[in-house]
């Protein structure tokens, strides 16, 4: 109870849906040998982190963000320039945190006082604008940033796949430096989502949410609502850029593709939604859907859409193209607004309609 | 206290100007920075042409949010699917595009832009009713409604019409320039001018002249005063929806003909700069999108031929020294 808050699942088939998700992460070298399990399970856990920082924007303070790829980006950025440029060693690590934290923190304190002001759709649209800016700056600066390509880079030592601590003898496959990277990114994302929770569920907390349901009464009790409100788009993005530092180390590269695009934004938001807003658990279930669907399900369009090209339909192989599953998840996503605002976490709590 | 007779006329309202002499003492101050006087009138016709183009696909966007409160994120995607659309007329008609004949182009070109705007404004119908209507009053609901129906119709986009880049090449009338001494003048640039400026004429003579206009003026400024006097403000904002909707197909087809293709990226592109745009106008406001438009086009066109570095934030600097200038936009005409 004390490590998650005082704020569990409440509900049986939300805690062992959690259960199994967890398990199977921290599982996952031991029972799906192969690169692609790995990858994907290391997927999961950064966006679990990333998405739940972002709820702290979206569902408790009601504010749409969409500079929070931003955040990412200068994350993923900091470490893959400091290791390009230092070289692979640890202090070039530590270069990159004590740059790239403060660096994200001071942008977003800049975005918060400057346009925390106004109304939600303000603040919607000039993230918009402002990270859309930040996108072309860094694939400009390419003495920088390495332009469109990005940049790759070495691990130290300790993290490459050829450092083996456990030869192959004893699992049947080697545990090397890949896997220590694994459990790296897997604890240090469960950490973060552990004080999310501690910062939703504390007094802030509550005044955040005070502030999403009626930002006029909470500032007629006496609470700084810009305040507050910078302070928590200070917090999502120090947490959004540790989550991009993670996804740096685990990739070896940093580029725009991978930490700053528009997509990736639009990535975040499906699953904050799908899975739940305003619950940081929704966070968890959201990521490990979505990036499950995003490796498993083009496999299964792409039977679908072969069958229908030789079956002879027309329009239907277009639509089924495993390129075009976001349209899906696209349909689901607005289904999922209009019928269970409270998705996959609201549905599971089962208290539909309540606004939570 | 002097005496109001009643057959006084009522006091003018104060004209606040200031913001209409920006584009033109901004324009003046870059003659000397440029040097040149060619190479300034050159520049001063592209930003006033890609200006027009930017008013044409915000207008709707701003109008939409004034009146009813609604922030459509999907407005890229109106855009994207008019150009599209009229790549669907261009291309299998190009030997009437490529004839020698003002009038053929031009039909041609009008037939595009025609049906783009009708396929965007039944889109829009659809898109109200559909994606807007059941969120209408949740702010947040309508962002996260409005991206997805965005998402949607671009992954429709890829399906239907294939992600590759489509070419859209110019009718030949418009191709080329006016050579009036050495400063050369590109003739497309001058119809995106015209038509630009013929619906921002439109749009005010409907606004202020017409008893439309009038409801919609008033629904901006107070939707429950409107509903009050017995006026169906939905059907009204319907038709406001589908008539932004309409506009940014058009601009999305004028869009697509000034950058010679077509791509379903078009969209979130231009969807950022129309926000800019309409930010910097002032939420609602008709005349401060007009001239946002033209002032965003300007710093991108001045500010890449003099500091090219400079032209990757410039539109993030002017907003934010806008904002700074008047913090709710250039012509503030809600109450919210």
């Amino acid at each position: 109870m004390m490590i998650l808050s005082g704020d569990p699942p409440r509900s049986r088939a939300l805690s062992i849906l959690l259960a199994v998700i967890i398990l199977a992460l921290l599982a996952t070298p031991f029972i799906f040998p192969g690169a692609k399990a790995l990858n994907v399970a290391a997927k999961i856990c950064i966006f679990a982190a990333l998405v739940a920082s972002y709820d702290l924007l979206l569902g408790y303070t009601g504010s749409v963000s969409f500079a929070h790829t931003m955040f990412y980006g200068i994350g993923s950025y900091a470490i893959a320039i400091a290791l390009y440029g230092l070289g692979p060693n640890w202090t070039s690590v530590a270069v990159a945190v004590a740059a790239g934290l403060p660096l994200a923190l001071l942008l977003a304190l800049a975005i918060g006082l400057f346009s925390l002001r106004v109304e939600a759709i303000f603040f919607a649209m000039i993230t918009l604008a402002i990270a859309s800016a930040f996108l072309v700056l860094a694939s400009q600066l390419s003495w920088l940033t390495g332009g469109e390509d990005g940049r790759s880079f070495q691990l130290p030592e300790l993290l490459r796949p050829g450092t083996v601590f456990i030869s192959k003898d004893w699992f049947g496959f080697p545990i090397n430096g890949r896997i220590l990277t694994y459990y790296l990114v897997l604890s240090a994302c469960a950490l973060m989502i552990l004080a999310l929770l501690r910062v939703v569920n504390s007094p802030f907390g509550r005044v955040l949410q005070a502030i999403r349901e009626n930002r006029f009464r909470a500032e007629a009790l006496g609470y700084r609502t810009v305040f507050h409100l910078t302070y928590a788009n200070c917090i999502a993005a120090v947490i959004a850029a540790c989550a991009g530092m993670l996804n740096a180390l685990w990739l070896r590269y940093a580029g725009p593709d991978t930490s700053l695009a528009f997509s990736i934004m639009l990535d975040i938001l499906l699953m904050v939604v799908i899975g739940g807003m305003g619950t940081i658990y929704g966070a968890i279930i959201g990521a490990a859907i979505f990036i499950l669907a995003q490796n498993y399900l083009q496999a299964l369009m792409s039977i679908a859409s072969t069958a229908a090209a030789d079956a002879g339909l027309p329009l239907l192989p277009g639509l089924l193209h495993p390129d075009r599953w976001l349209l899906w998840l696209g349909l689901l996503f607005i289904a999922s607004v209009y019928f269970f605002p409270t998705g996959v976490v609201g549905r599971l709590r089962n208290k539909p309609g309540a606004n939570r | 206290m002097s005496e109001i007779a009643a057959t006084d006329a009522l006091p003018k309202p104060k004209r606040d100007i200031a913001p209409l002499l920006l584009p033109v003492v901004l324009a003046l101050v870059m003659i000397p920075l440029i040097g040149s006087a060619s190479s300034w009138v050159t520049l001063t016709v592209a930003s006033l042409a890609m200006g027009m183009m930017i008013f044409i696909m915000a207008s709707g966007l701003t109008l939409v949010f004034g009146l009813m409160d609604v922030l459509n994120f999907g407005h890229g995607a109106f855009i994207a699917v008019g150009a599209y659309v009229a790549t669907l007329v261009l291309l299998p008609l190009a030997s009437w595009a490529q004839a020698d004949s003002l009038m053929t182009n031009l039909a041609v070109l009008t037939s595009a832009a025609l049906l783009s705007m009708g396929v965007t404004a039944a889109l829009g119908l659809v898109v109200e009713r559909v994606l807007v209507l059941p969120v209408y009053g949740q702010h947040l609901k309508q962002i996260l409604m409005t991206t997805g129906g965005l998402i949607v119709a671009e992954q429709t986009l890829y399906a239907l019409f294939g992600p590759q880049i489509i070419p859209l090449p110019l009718p030949t009338a418009f191709r080329g320039s006016f050579i009036i001494g050495d400063v050369a003048i590109s003739k497309y640039r001058l119809l995106a001018m015209l038509v630009g400026f013929a619906i921002f004429v439109a749009i005010e003579l409907v606004l202020t002249r017409t008893k439309i206009g009038l409801l919609i003026r008033a629904g901006v400024e107070n939707r429950e005063m409107v509903e009050a006097l017995g006026y169906r403000i939905r059907r009204l904002f319907l038709g406001v929806f589908m008539t932004g909707s309409a506009l940014a197909g058009l601009g999305g087809v004028m869009w697509g003909l000034y950058r010679e293709q077509v791509h379903a990226s078009l969209g979130d592109e231009l969807t950022v700069l129309v926000f800019i745009v309409v930010i910097i106008g002032g939420l609602g406001s008709i005349t401060g999108c007009f001239i946002g438009a033209i002032l965003v086009a300007m710093v991108a066109n001045y500010g890449g031929f003099l500091v090219p570095k400079l032209a990757l934030v410039s539109n993030i600097l002017l907003m934010v020294a806008v904002l700074m200038w008047r913090p709710r936009g250039l012509y503030a005409v809600t109450s919210r």
